[in-house]
């Protein structure tokens, strides 16, 4: 008995797809099936119900079908659903399509570390859901190192329990959960920085009051310019861009301070300040610290980059993800404007 | 006036006059990003001596925390000097690296206060760390006197 039972799963296993988590079911379901001989059975009886997420749209409109005996799961729980969620199920678009090229800047926090020694594929998709989990509560809106942003945090001991600030970003890193940005901007005379955590729960929002890019990737040097280049003022109106109209660039150029500054800037071939007066000193450290091979390293630059095929996947996801999300927003914003 | 006399005469001079009459015109070590002894700090709150000290351009240094690490963060207590003096005063800014949602700023922010932990000055012109509020202690009496929480 227990021989054929092995038989018809052994031949179970060969004809399934190679699909990992059904094969890992299939055999789940065979160790069981040596346990329970008591039953009579011909075949492996289905014992756990397991999510398979490379099931195709189809697959899943097959299953929600109506059938004999079967309730489905909105009439079950049809008591449970809110009043305000009326007229939000969202059909789910699955145009299959890619996100745009440019999205990997939109949303760099996505991206894994390209350094094969830190990946960790289960821990990343696991971030990414979170991440867009997150998403889905807050509005984290499109912002690139020199926006002017607007941030909110609960701050438990403030009068109005909220803590605001508003800056500009002079710096934009980590991947994942861990994604991060830096503010500065100047109150009563002193330069005050603050770093944010995007996925931080204590965070309420984000607003970016101008989105602009700068020529250089962090602003850094702004700690050692006049400090009207990082002045803001807190009750700045929010500037809107035309509708699907490129990032413009602030071209502005800053004048340093005199020495002693912070780092040497020299070094870092800043395209966003003016040029300096180089001292033969700074000349001789400029080329003692420069790299000129490096632009011609391929290997390296490969290795920098995540590869394009993975980043394709991954950005897809995300941005279907965002497009649904985005959807729902729009369908329940619908719905409380007809409410009113 | 002293200065404008001798840079008559040479290009040299006035910082050599200046480094006699005065102690040392500029700083020979960098600002320090970690509070230990003999960092360089800033008074930000009115007090009298604090004034006295920018105006002569000394900055106030620590010499002691009070703490187990001797290590100065946001909140501590330190002992400085001050024109020659020692007076108690409260780290209330940091130029070093903070955590997340923690401000860092431009300087290192000390406020003075007396032996009975009542600040010397009756305002603070700089803004103090929203996240000191929950401190207590001491810090209770300084907060009441900051204009600005960021």
């Amino acid at each position: 008995m227990a021989a054929s039972i092995a038989q018809i799963c052994v031949k179970n296993i060969r004809s399934f797809p190679l699909r990992q988590i059904d094969l890992v079911y299939q055999q789940t379901s065979c160790v069981c099936a040596f346990f329970s001989t008591s039953s009579p059975l011909s075949q492996p009886k289905k014992l756990k119900h397991v999510i398979n997420y490379q099931r195709t749209h189809a697959e899943v409109a097959r299953a929600l079908r109506k059938k004999q005996n079967f309730l489905h799961h909105e009439m079950v729980d049809k008591h449970r659903a809110s009043p305000l969620q009326s007229g939000t199920e969202q059909v789910s678009e699955k145009t299959g399509e890619a996100a745009p090229r440019d999205y990997r800047f939109v949303m760099p926090e996505f991206l894994p570390n390209p350094d094969f020694r830190y990946r960790d594929k289960i821990l990343e998709k696991m971030e990414r859901q979170d991440m867009l989990r997150r998403r889905a509560v807050i509005d984290i809106p499109e912002f690139y190192v020199g926006s002017i942003m607007a941030v909110t945090v609960s701050d438990p001991h403030s009068p109005g329990k909220t803590n605001r600030f508003v800056g500009i970003c002079i710096d934009r890193g980590g991947r994942g959960l861990q994604a991060y940005f830096v503010l500065r901007n100047v109150v009563d005379g002193l330069g005050v920085e603050v770093m944010y955590e995007m996925y931080n729960p204590t965070v309420h929002s984000i607003q970016v009051l101008k989105l602009e890019k700068r020529l250089d990737e962090q602003l850094y040097y702004l700690r050692n310019a006049p400090l009207e280049h990082s002045t803001f003022s807190f009750d700045m109106q929010p500037v809107t861009l035309p509708r699907d109209a490129p990032v413009p660039v602030n071209t502005t150029k800053v004048k340093l301070n005199p020495k002693p500054w912070e780092y040497r800037w020299e070094r870092f071939n800043l395209k966003g300040i003016e040029p300096l007066e180089l001292t033969p000193k700074m000349e001789k450290g400029i080329k003692a610290h420069a790299k000129p091979w490096e632009d011609y390293d391929l290997m390296l630059k490969y290795r920098q980059k995540v590869n394009e095929d993975e980043e394709k996947s991954i950005m897809t996801e995300v941005f279907q993800e965002n497009t649904r999300i985005e959807g729902e927003r729009k369908s329940s914003r619908a719905v409380l404007r007809r409410k009113k | 006036m002293a200065l404008s006399m001798s840079s008559l005469s040479s290009q040299v001079a006035p910082i050599a006059l200046r480094v006699a009459t005065t102690c040392c015109c500029f700083s020979t070590s960098k600002t320090h990003y970690e509070i230990r002894n003999l960092a360089r700090m800033r008074i930000v709150d009115n007090s009298a001596i604090g004034k006295a000290a920018a105006e002569i351009g000394k900055p106030p240094r620590v010499i002691h925390v009070y703490n187990k690490k001797n290590i100065g963060h946001l909140g501590d207590k330190v002992l400085v000097t001050v024109k020659g003096e020692m007076r108690r005063a409260y780290i209330v800014g940091l130029k070093q690296k903070q955590k997340a949602n923690v401000p860092r700023m431009d300087t290192n922010n000390i406020v003075l206060v007396d032996d009975n932990g009542n600040p010397l000055g009756n305002r603070i012109h700089v803004p103090i760390p929203s996240c000191l509020r929950g401190k207590g202690g001491d810090l209770t009496k300084i907060l009441s006197l900051a204009t600005k929480f960021v």
